[in-house]
């Protein structure tokens, strides 16, 4: 059942992989380490890796700080209120990284929102310039990943139970105490998930640092894309996509060593969590902080006044609240107000002046995009059915069937998740190259299912691992047959996970670029590609137009997956 | 009497319209066993909460050893809580579990140690102090739970349902574990559950509770044999109820009426004063409902359906006369006796002094 999973993976993300890295020592005269000789020979690109962990490093600290309160609210609060805080973080999640980026661009603008606020406050007398920097670069990396790295420690916060906390209270922890040695270890898994995914999308990332940043931002997957559209370099950019592997990695190997890498699957709850594995010391002095921290917390929270008496114990309180609405309306705003500009007649200066619908109608009527819509949602359903066709029945055998070497499999399986989306993406643009695929909707579905396909089984077995297989026994004992089992029973229960994934592998698809970058142009680009062609070529109000639409029908698509799980948890 | 070690004056909660606990007021005598008794939704668990500092109450105080700790946080009150699911911490060490509640009050760490060891002795698992929560069976990590409540001696403990969990052979067992430390340690225990015969075997006094207030408040034998409503009768046992009027009362009792047999009969009052020409109910449980062979007793009746649950054997019976609902009677399980047959003509009967009349509640 794994095995059509098993060949895409080694046909279209290993062999790809291993050419590139493979062209990296073999050039047209044999074995060579010019590549490496010419990465090392000045401190360039040595200095660009700097930045890019730099860049990264701070992106992380930043989503993972502003991210936890975020995640740990929307774990304690009631239903409702979940629902409209979540509703924020997926938007904000599934909103193209393109649209966001170019959201800031206009936001940070010299005619921007930011720059004639503070003009009409009198703050500053003329535009400051406040785009392509180093603060431009984070503020869209961390508007970027900050969603998945409050969904990524939401999943564990989930699953901590609430009584801990409360039974902490009752043995005479006070809150600070209670929160810092009770909750905060146990939401350590999600914390350091959180913190690795972030990381290392940040570490692959180009469009932010393209759009927002200066020549000083450059990272390290433009060095790539430089030499394989630019100069055609093959051996040089299989050269930096080592460099940039091997950084992936150490990080990774460190990551197992410090605390193993199944915390990351979220197989395991934290109630399951295995003792972590760092050595007596280290732990005694993580215990002694952590003491320190409640005892520092609780001073701080003795110096309020105590007007907290008749406050429930399990509500939040306000000063919580209102950092994490600030930090969804500051991930949310650049969008919205770029919806009353795609409508003006002012161009993309705040404030936005004048009705037209001109920018809609050029878009509209240009094929380019036109075509670009039509062939996004071609490879988008092509991707979303292959990847259920080859993803669920992997799912299944990894959560009902004793494989040896399951934790192997599943590693290779998310390994695509693991290895920086820009090698995979030159690794096939070579290959396809090779088969006449370049820019054929095939070789584009194909790509983007080896990247969508560890979504759909992650998914899947999640959804699987919550089913009852008692079901099945039953409805085999009531005489179905192992198809009408399936047909009747499975299927109709895992639906709306199947529909999910689904769905994910789809936007998957439809938001990706990097595949797309090379593997597409002119006509047969796909929405993303068009975008980027236009947004690197020039800043204009129809991208505003473009931007809306994607925005609202990614809302749309939430709204509908989000009644169909709710559908699904109300049987 | 001793000094009570906790008052509940007064104490209401409402969550929305809903009326979680009505104004209610409760003394607990120092190193009593009390047992907040009743269904799901009576308010045993609110008020659990409420002594706990978990919820707030709406209005009246709680005192602890005349203490006023109403507005205390939970932190500040001596009180442990053994929780429905342990609430064991799973990433600590058993050891460093029940020395958490000593590391709070910052006992010393070579004191807290020898105190932990003490505690594990006490639950009679001094061998996994080194393992982690889930290495545990159900049994143990309840046994733990327990061991960290008693290692820093608070005035109360509360327990919620803390047997649920468990199957019914180790619930029996540490039925008598939890006796056996509350006579050791003379703690209060404050017990939550809605197993009336856990209830009856563990507590000095049980608080049966129903729909937010407290339906009756004694002794297991008071709750019992003199139920003051039809609820208890029924919550507690299992019970024949007939319904009567009162005739007349006495020194002794009460003359009365079955209503469906116009025959005048005895019965004993419930500690509530009755008046004549008053509608009530009279319970016999089954084990006190007398059958013999047909002829004599008050009532007759044919036999249903016969049950042998070990050591009882329960008799279904429907009464001959009209109007009367289907009786139990329990007698010990003999073997050799002659065997009941379903369909089988019986007479029925009881002692005056087993038959006790209690205020008509409507049921």
């Amino acid at each position: 059942m794994g095995a059509p999973l098993v060949l895409l993976l080694v046909l279209f993300l290993v062999y790809p992989v291993g050419q590139l890295l493979l062209l990296s020592v073999y050039g047209d005269n044999g074995f060579t380490l010019a590549p490496y000789r010419q990465l090392f020979a000045s401190s360039v690109y040595l200095d660009v890796l700097l930045i890019t962990l730099k860049i990264s490093l701070a992106t992380t600290l930043v989503c993972v700080v502003a991210g936890y309160p975020i995640a740990y609210l929307i774990s304690v609060v009631g239903k409702e209120r979940k629902a409209t805080l979540l509703f924020w973080v997926l938007l904000s999640f599934w909103t193209s990284f393109l649209v966001r980026a170019f959201a800031w661009i206009v936001l940070l603008g010299r005619n921007g929102v930011i720059n004639k606020t503070l003009i009409s406050l009198g703050i500053i007398s003329s535009p400051a310039s406040l785009l392509y920097n180093f603060g431009s670069v984070l503020v869209g990396m961390v508007n970027a990943l900050l969603p998945l790295a409050v969904l990524t420690m939401l999943s564990v916060m989930e699953n901590i139970d609430r009584t801990l906390p409360r039974a902490a209270a009752t043995l005479g922890a006070r809150p600070g105490m209670a929160f810092w040695k009770i909750y905060f270890p146990l939401s350590l898994p999600g914390v350091a998930a959180a913190g690795i995914m972030v990381f290392v999308t940040a570490i692959g990332f180009f469009i932010v640092p393209a759009l927002l940043g200066g020549r000083r931002e450059t990272m390290i997957t433009q060095l790539i894309i430089d030499q394989v559209q630019q100069t055609m370099n093959w051996g040089f950019a299989g050269a930096i996509s080592v460099l940039l592997l091997v950084v992936v990695l150490v990080v990774f190997a460190a990551y197992d060593r410090l605390l193993g890498l199944s915390t990351m699957t979220g197989a395991s709850a934290p109630r399951n969590a295995a003792p972590s594995r760092l050595s007596g010391p280290v732990q005694k002095a993580g215990d002694a902080l952590l003491a320190l921290l409640g005892a520092i917390s609780d001073r701080i929270l003795l110096l309020l006044p105590s007007r907290r008496r008749d406050r429930n114990p399990d509500q939040a309180g306000m000063g919580l609240q209102a950092f994490v609405w600030t930090m969804l309306l500051i991930i949310s705003a650049p969008t919205i107000l770029m919806i009353p500009l795609s409508f003006g007649t002012g161009g993309l200066n705040w404030p936005p002046q004048g009705f037209t619908l001109h920018w809609y109608e050029t878009v509209l009527n240009s094929p380019l995009w036109t075509q670009a819509v039509l062939r996004s949602l071609l490879v988008g359903i092509g991707t979303g059915v292959l990847a259920m066709l080859i993803g669920t029945p992997a799912a299944f055998l990894l959560v009902r069937s004793e494989i040896p070497g399951k934790a192997a499999w599943l590693a290779f399986i998310l390994s695509p998740i693991v290895v920086p989306r820009m090698i995979i993406a030159v690794g096939l643009f070579y290959v396809f190259a090779q088969m006449g695929l370049v820019g054929s909707a095939v070789g584009l579905v194909l790509g983007h299912t080896v990247v969508a396909v560890p979504y759909v089984v992650m998914t899947m077995m999640a959804v699987l691992r919550n089913y009852d297989t008692r079901l099945d026994h039953a409805a085999q004992s009531l005489g179905a047959r192992p198809f009408a089992t399936l047909r009747y029973v499975t299927f109709p229960i895992l639906g709306a996970g199947m529909m999910s994934s689904f769905l994910f592998a789809f936007a998957t698809s439809f938001d990706e670029l990097t595949i797309a970058l090379f593997a597409t142009g002119g006509l047969n680009a796909t929405l993303p590609k068009q975008f980027w062609d236009e947004v690197t070529l020039q800043v204009s109000p129809a991208i505003a137009a473009v931007s809306t639409c994607l925005f609202v029908f990614m809302g749309l698509l939430i709204f509908v997956a989000e009644r169909l799980r709710r559908r699904a948890a109300a049987r | 009497m001793v000094s009570s070690s906790l008052r509940i004056h007064e104490l209401c909660k409402h969550y929305g319209d809903f009326v979680a606990l009505a104004p209610t007021s409760l003394d607990v005598a120092k190193g009593e066993f009390l047992t907040l008794l009743g269904p799901s939704g009576s308010g045993k668990t609110t008020m659990l909460s409420l002594i706990a500092g978990l919820a707030h109450p709406d209005a009246g105080r709680i005192l602890i050893d005349d203490t006023d700790v109403t507005h205390s946080p939970a932190y500040a009150r001596d009180i442990g809580v053994v929780f429905q699911n342990y609430a064991l911490f799973p990433h600590m060490t058993i050891e460093d579990n029940i020395a958490f509640p000593l590391k709070m009050r910052k006992v010393a760490d070579a004191e807290a140690r020898r105190r932990t060891a003490e505690a594990l002795e006490t639950v009679h698992l001094p061998h996994v102090a080194k393992r982690y929560p889930r290495e545990l069976s159900g049994g143990q990590q309840q046994r733990i739970a327990l061991a960290r409540c008693i290692v820093y001696r608070p005035a109360i403990i509360l327990m919620d349902e803390p047997l649920g969990a468990l199957d019914k052979k180790l619930r029996d067992q540490m039925q008598l574990e939890i006796k056996r430390i509350h006579r050791e340690l003379g703690t209060t225990i404050v017990y939550v559950t809605h197993d009336q015969e856990e209830a009856m075997t563990m507590s000095d006094r049980i608080c049966l509770m129903n729909a937010g207030a407290i339906e009756q408040l004694g002794t297991p034998q008071d709750l019992y044999f003199r139920p003051r409503s039809v609820f208890v009768a029924d919550f507690l046992g299992e019970s024949n109820l007939l319904s009567a009027t009162v005739r007349g009362v006495d020194g002794q009792g009460l003359d009365i009426v079955l209503t469906a047999q116009a025959a005048a009969s005895r019965a004993v009052g419930n500690g509530s004063r009755f008046a004549a020409g008053e509608p009530i109910k009279v319970m016999v449980r089954p084990q006190n409902l007398v059958v013999a062979e047909a002829g004599g007793g008050q009532l007759s009746g044919r036999i249903m359906d016969v049950m042998i649950s070990g050591s009882l054997t329960r008799l279904y019976i429907a009464p001959e006369t009209a109007g009367l609902p289907q009786l139990v009677a329990a007698h010990p399980t003999r073997s050799g006796s002659a065997p009941y047959e379903i369909g089988q003509r019986l007479s029925l009967g009881w002692h005056a002094a087993d038959a006790v009349a209690i205020h008509d509640g409507g049921i």
